[in-house]
């Protein structure tokens, strides 16, 4: 078979690393003692399909770990073996593992041998300790071993289509006997273009179990009698080999029927399998994918859609412009038509938008495991509290969101949540609380970590800023002023610095990385009660609320959200000091005026403060005032990059196109007030 | 969001064997007559105002909305040191695709106008004269000789691929 199969492993990796992380959370669900008998399925399931593709592409390694660690997952399986928290940790090792062996392979990297081996061993060992029996029998019949069950080998001739047979139907008959267990031998199976759809290519093996008359068997082949290769022997004590034995078919798919039924699905992938010639099995995401009706669309095609009703968008506002210029009855109707032309063109952008968003239980799926791992280290009793999940955001958003939320709830978990015995004699239960919550907020999204913990000291925060050189020793601040002081580079007040936090990189960056994504973080703490941190993101990147201001002939768009208020200035509002500075009072604070026309270089219409209007906006906690000529309008603007021709400019964070074709920078706030004070400071 | 259909691969000259022809887009700044590979050549298009980059180098006059792709416009005249003109309705822009250690990007470059399409032989590409340290001449590919002029063959990758990269370190310049 000349199949080029590499094209292949691309949809391989990425399935399987999504089945790993549904075998990761369905770990966790797992209740030690009683565990689901579903849930034990879902997880055997995953193994045994990554270990069906991987001897697809002859990737040894990992179906030799697979291989044991399906073994000892049978087990479970079976109910031979009881989940104990060492074999849960046990398999969660594994997931790990089997993660790296995964990027490894993928990265064409070699895979440390070590520690796979190891845990090997150690798999090994957790199945021959269970009660004794020793042999490592994946696909032993369960039922009865002594009543032995049946192994078939139905090897049909090309010519069995032909004659009316249907090996599915022949299967599913067989299912209905006892559990059975199907490898499908597809070595015959020829080349795309030499296939011939009406032959039949493939071969099985299929093991029942349980006590079935051989009679019984004989019947369900009775009509293929003559078009095929039938042998059924009874499985002995040789049944051991039987896993050994269904890899060594060469490019086997298997398919594996975990119960009578629900074998149903497991027909469906067979049916597929030989349909579509494909090799590959048919995984359980993909199953459970299609089963929700999605599709697997990639992230350029979205982007580039976006791109296309962003045009359109343009285009429709280009056209309102020059409708009003229309006089006369026709152009009456003109605009109407114009007018649904914008409610269409609105409800799609929105409706593209949305194909982009994606539900944040896939950040917050990673930390059940997280926070168990980690509270097992720091001798902590932690509950994990998931609220929101289904709370769609921009998937943008949603990537660049998931190691600020790692870095809070480490610090919750580290810092705010105490012992259980501190918490004990404070009088609270034994076990903190770490809860991640997510929910819409008006335009906003709003991602809350919070715990039942110690909350923020005060003392120690302005012990430890003073000592830093924060704060002079004699400044007093208002809780809200000292809570800020822990988003500062260089603070931290662990005691002793530990491996998950400490280092004092961490609140800074946290917040650095939000406000990148557009959105605050802010604190709320009660001592002794714990903390919350309340985090809130635009709905996405692609699209800004923006003001419009004029300077000279250009056109800028500050973001809506950081502006505080507009206001003219009144000649003996404005202060100078030393020659350049000038300052204005706003609300009890004196804030800088940055003049836009100097720092862009345009020649704007008036360089009178009191003549042009100025916008007092926010960025990084710094309030300034920027001197334009006027403002213009609001609007949404669709978000362009500079950086895809060009390249980034300091105090800009993108353009868009306006109504009129035209082109107009979008302003970073931060950005502009950097620059403003690197310019001071010259 | 590169322009709707880029062609699949972006030739430079030299690549192919060299008694090859192929086709170059010759325009004139002044006097002079310059060509590029048509290859290159995404859209020709007129004038029309562009918008500003801040700290951007002077010869990058802002930039154009190129069918929804921002594309910043490069005067060519202030690129090569020539005396500067006023754009007219005949002042066109070409934009180009020029490939960059930053990838593939979209420039517009403002030239007086655009003459003509001809095919010359790779073979009678001269080497660009040794013009001594102070005039640059690693952004000319070449000289053709035309009809009794001569054609500049220019290297765009070199002549404003760097703009992009450059911009960096303009605007610690600027600040």
């Amino acid at each position: 078979m000349s199949l080029d199969l590499t094209q292949f492993h691309a949809a391989f990796f990425e399935e399987s690393f999504e089945a790993l992380d549904t075998m990761e959370a369905a770990l966790l669900e797992l209740d030690l003692g009683a565990p689901d008998a579903e849930t034990v399925n879902d997880i055997f399931r995953v193994a045994h399909s990554i270990k069906g593709g991987s001897a697809t592409f002859g990737f040894s390694d990992i179906v030799s770990f697979t291989h044991s660690l399906e073994t000892l997952l049978d087990e479970l399986r079976g109910g031979r073996l009881a989940v104990s928290a060492e074999i849960s940790d046990l398999l969660l090792k594994s997931v790990d593992v089997l993660r790296e062996m995964l990027h490894a392979v993928q990265g064409k990297l070699p895979i440390d041998a070590q520690r796979v081996a190891d845990l090997q061993f150690d798999l090994e060992l957790a199945i021959a300790r269970q009660g004794g029996r020793s042999q490592p029998s994946a696909d032993e019949a369960p039922a009865a071993p002594q009543a032995g069950g049946w192994r078939i080998r139905f090897y049909p001739y090309r010519e069995l289509f032909a004659r009316g047979n249907d090996p599915v139907r022949m299967l599913r008959e067989l299912a209905t006997l006892g559990p059975i267990e199907v490898a499908v031998d597809a070595a015959q199976l020829p080349a795309l273009k030499e296939l011939d759809p009406q032959a039949c290519h493939l071969g099985w093996t299929i093991e029942v179990g349980g006590a079935v008359a051989e009679e019984a068997i004989r019947e369900v082949f009775d009509w293929a009698t003559g078009e095929c290769d039938l042998s059924i022997e009874r499985l002995g004590a040789g049944a051991a080999d039987a896993g050994a034995a269904a890899e060594s078919v060469g490019r086997a798919a298997e398919i594996v029927a975990p119960a009578p039924p629900s074998a149903v699905p497991v027909f469906e992938a067979a049916e597929s399998a030989q349909t579509q010639a494909a090799t590959r099995e048919a995984p359980a995401a993909s199953a459970e994918v299609a089963a929700t009706g999605s599709i697997r669309v990639s992230v350029e095609k979205i982007d580039e859609l976006m791109n296309t009703v962003g045009e359109l968008v343009i285009t429709q506002a280009m056209l309102s412009q020059l409708s009003r210029a229309l006089e006369g009855p026709a152009a009456e109707q003109f605009r109407s038509g114009l007018a649904q032309l914008e409610r269409n063109v609105r409800e799609l952008q929105e409706s593209v938008m949305r194909v982009r968003m994606l539900p944040i239980s896939f950040i917050f799926s990673r930390f059940p495991r997280m926070v168990r791992d980690l509270a097992q280290r720091l001798g902590k009793q932690i509950e994990l509290k998931l609220t929101g999940e289904h709370t769609e955001l921009d998937k943008t958003v949603l990537e660049k969101i998931g190691d600020p939320l790692v870095h809070l709830v480490r610090n919750s978990m580290d810092h705010g949540i105490e012992t259980p015995e501190v918490r004990a004699a404070a009088g609270k239960p034994r076990a903190g609380t770490v809860h991640l919550d997510a929910c819409h907020r008006g335009g906003n999204i709003a991602v809350e970590v919070s715990d039942d913990g110690a909350g923020l000291d005060r003392g120690r925060i302005l012990a430890k800023a003073r000592e830093r050189g924060l704060i002079g020793p004699t400044d007093s601040l208002s809780d809200e002023q000292v809570h800020e002081l822990i988003f500062l580079p260089g603070f931290s007040t662990a005691e002793q610095t530990t491996d998950l936090s400490g280092r004092g990189v961490g609140m800074d960056v946290v917040r650095r990385n939000i406000k990148e994504l557009g959105g605050t973080i802010e604190v709320r703490t009660e001592r002794g009660r714990g903390s919350r941190f309340i985090i809130t993101l635009p709905l996405t990147l692609a699209i800004v609320d923006g003001q419009s201001v004029a300077v000279g002939t250009e056109t800028y768009i500050v973001p809506l959200t950081s502006i505080i208020e507009s206001l003219q200035l009144k000649p003996e509002q404005v202060n100078r000091f030393g020659g350049r500075g000038e300052l204005f009072a706003f609300r009890g604070q004196y804030l800088p005026v940055i003049r836009l026309h100097e720092i862009f270089g345009v020649e704007p219409r008036t360089r009178e403060l009191h003549q042009g209007l100025v916008v007092v906006v926010e960025g990084e906690g710094r309030r300034v005032g920027l001197f334009v000529d006027d403002l213009l309008g609001q609007q949404q603007v669709v978000i362009k990059s500079l950086e895809t021709n060009y390249g980034h400019v300091e105090g800009v964070s993108g353009a868009t196109i306006l109504g009129d074709g035209s082109v107009a920078l979008i302003l970073d706030l931060p950005g502009l007030i950097r620059l403003t004070s690197l310019r001071a400071a010259a | 969001m590169t322009a709707a259909t880029p062609p699949p691969t972006v030739p430079s000259f030299g690549e192919a064997a060299a008694s090859a022809t192929r086709q170059v887009l010759t325009f004139v700044l002044g006097e002079e007559t310059y060509g590029v590979d048509i290859l290159r050549v995404q859209e020709i298009r007129g004038w029309s105002a562009v918008t500003k980059i801040p700290q951007a180098p002077a010869h990058v006059l802002g930039v154009l909305n190129l069918r929804g792709s921002i594309v910043p416009i490069v005067d060519l005249r202030m690129r090569l040191a020539l005396e500067r003109a006023e754009y007219t309705s005949v002042t066109v822009i070409i934009v180009l695709s020029v490939v960059s250690a930053a990838g593939r990007r979209d420039f517009g470059v403002v030239v007086d106008g655009v003459s003509d399409v001809v095919d010359i032989n790779e073979a009678d590409v001269r080497p660009p004269p040794e013009l001594g340290a102070s005039t640059a001449t690693d952004f000319i590919r070449g000289l053709v000789p035309i009809s009794e002029r001569m054609l500049v063959l220019l290297d765009i990758d070199r002549l404003i691929g760097g703009d992009a990269e450059s911009v960096g370190t303009a605007q610690g310049v600027a600040a």
